[in-house]
């Protein structure tokens, strides 16, 4: 059974739908990365995945369990996590206080949790009693992911982790994401930088204005000549 | 020396007991709008409406208070304090939570809480009259006279009972707060969402719970210093007109969202007051051969019955000057 499947997916703000029919899926210890052109409504699918904007037709499942429209909490409670692009974190809060409140709906001793995650992330391990906000951008995103670990999610959704983050910082986020990966929770991210991205999926989606035009595994679509030419930039 | 202890009596000791009573109402306000976004003008009625819990309970059973040896209200506050954060909850769910669902702009559930203002001031009216009510049915004010051991000073410093038990409540709940706050899952929880608040909801924080609380907080305060206030003064069922601009006044002078500077700004505009409407005179009177100019008998910055100026001042100056307030907050 795949970890994460969704079919035929429509959906949008009010009325009006940006998800014209998108079908995923992805298999548990799988990186998806989705890309496309601006407006094609990549960031807007992993909003519908995690209950923030209305699936008007279509269905997602996790584990084989339907989760359209679910509430974000309960998703939560169902091991799946979402990192927002931008305002990802809780400025006024210390490092380790975000990634408490990661694991708020955790009521068992989450200690090896905060240890693990300062393992994938050293450089946060220092600053666990520093405001989040006073933190570099590269740090901001490593916070961010960290609080979404500390539920131990099969399935994590990143929008654009290294968006705003200098090459050197994007390449290091990219290397922790397949750490991450390796340690057993599925991915599933929306990419600007679709080459570099596509390169350490398993799985690509190719968007364009709101349905699949390319589906493929992130090796064969960078070698699509159709696909580099009108994506990855020649 | 004499009038020193004036000074003390009429600033230092007047200062700090308003000051508290301002900074649990302004505390409310800052954590009602870091949370929810919105300025929650119905909160000094909260407060009234606490003191007319407590003075209900002490009717009801009068002869506790003399039996402990502690003012009855006192006594009843802990209940008096459950019952207003009760109608706190039930306000919001009533009359707030349905125009959140609907995500209406911040403006409209403000003028929903004037409404509800309204609206407690009438309830209130009708059940109390609008006469003003000693709160002490079956005991009366205990009023301590230290007495200075100096030869000078001849007058003795007055504290009364409600003052001693707002000033140290102040201290506990402040410590509280604090830990609550900083150590604990749904205060840190309360700081994410002020923080955050679709963050707070992805991360799977619970967000109904965590308002319920900041309802249970603020109502809770506002039962406190309702109480206390009308224990040291009287209950007057208008009790929220006086209250409602000092408060609002400490909340942005402390800066929205700020709990911190909600207490500094409450004993800013507490002691603000105290002190603009201090005699001078009685202070300046030993040094009047030395001036230049013929000291009158009362010397004021602003009358007694004027001091509601004091706080709406303020707030213009930190409003022009210092929009953020204080403690850099949100702009309201």
């Amino acid at each position: 059974m795949a970890l994460f499947e969704a079919t035929n997916v429509h959906g949008g703000y009010g009325g009006m739908n940006i998800l014209n029919g998108v079908d995923m899926s992805l298999e548990a210890d799988e990186i998806g990365v989705i890309v496309g052109p601006n407006g094609a409504g990549k960031s807007t699918m992993l909003k519908a995945i995690f209950g923030l904007l209305h699936v008007n037709e279509g269905e997602i499942r996790l584990r084989g369990e339907s989760i359209t429209n679910a509430d974000p909490v309960a998703l939560v409670k169902h091991k799946m996590a979402f990192v927002p692009q931008e305002k990802n974190i809780f400025p006024t809060l210390t490092v380790e206080e975000n990634l408490e409140m990661g694991a708020f709906i955790r009521k068992d001793d989450f200690q090896h949790m905060l240890d693990k995650v300062y393992s994938f992330f050293p450089p946060l391990a220092d600053k666990r009693h520093q405001p989040a906000g006073e933190l570099s951008g590269g740090q901001r995103q490593m916070v961010a992911m960290g609080r979404a670990l500390m539920i131990e999610p099969s399935l994590i959704l990143l929008d654009e982790p290294t968006a705003g983050l200098s090459p050197l910082y994007m390449s290091e986020i990219f290397e922790r994401i397949i750490t991450i990966n390796k340690a057993g929770v599925g991915v599933l991210m929306v990419e600007q930088h679709a080459k570099q991205a596509l390169k350490i999926a398993h799985k690509g989606f190719v968007l364009v204005a709101g349905q699949n035009r390319f589906t493929d595994t992130g090796e064969n679509l960078i070698n699509n000549p159709e696909v580099a030419k009108a994506f990855l930039g020649g | 020396m004499n009038e020193f202890v004036f000074f003390i009596n009429n600033v230092v000791i007047s200062g700090l007991t308003i000051g508290s009573i301002y900074a649990l109402g302004a505390v409310g306000i800052t954590l009602i709008f870091s949370i929810l976004r919105f300025a929650h003008f119905a909160h000094a009625d909260l407060m009234t409406l606490g003191a007319f819990f407590a003075f209900f309970l002490t009717a009801m059973f009068p002869a506790v208070g003399p039996a402990l040896g502690l003012p009855t209200a006192f006594v009843m506050l802990p209940l008096a304090m459950a019952l207003t954060a009760l109608a706190a909850v039930y306000i919001d769910k009533g009359f707030y939570k349905p125009l959140r669902r609907h995500g209406v702009k911040p403006i409209v559930i403000v003028m929903a809480s004037l409404g509800v203002t309204l609206m407690l001031q009438g309830l209130i009216r009708m059940f109390m009259g609008t006469s003003s009510r000693n709160m002490y049915i079956d005991d009366r004010k205990g009023i301590h006279r230290i007495e200075l051991p100096f030869d000078l000073a001849n007058r003795p410093i007055v504290l009364t009972d409600p003052q001693i038990i707002i000033i140290v409540l102040l201290v506990i709940i402040v410590i509280a707060l604090h830990l609550f706050l900083t150590r604990t899952r749904l205060g840190k929880a309360m700081r994410a969402m002020s923080d955050n608040p679709d963050l707070a909801r992805v991360s799977g924080i619970n967000t109904d719970t965590v308002v319920k609380v900041t309802w249970i907080i603020a109502g809770s305060l506002a039962a406190i210093a309702g109480t206390m206030l009308s224990l040291d003064v009287s209950l007057k069922p208008d009790l929220s007109f006086h209250l409602l601009l000092p408060i609002f006044a400490a909340a942005i002078v402390g800066g929205v969202g700020h709990p911190y500077g909600a207490l500094a700004g409450g004993f800013v505009i507490g002691f603000a007051e105290t002190l603009s409407v201090f005699n001078w005179a009685v202070l300046l009177r030993p040094w009047r051969d030395f001036l230049w100019f013929d000291l009158p008998p009362t010397l004021a910055f602003v009358p007694t019955e004027y001091k509601i100026t004091v706080p709406f001042f303020i707030l213009l100056a930190i409003l022009v000057w210092r929009p953020t307030g204080l403690f850099k907050g949100k702009v309201l």
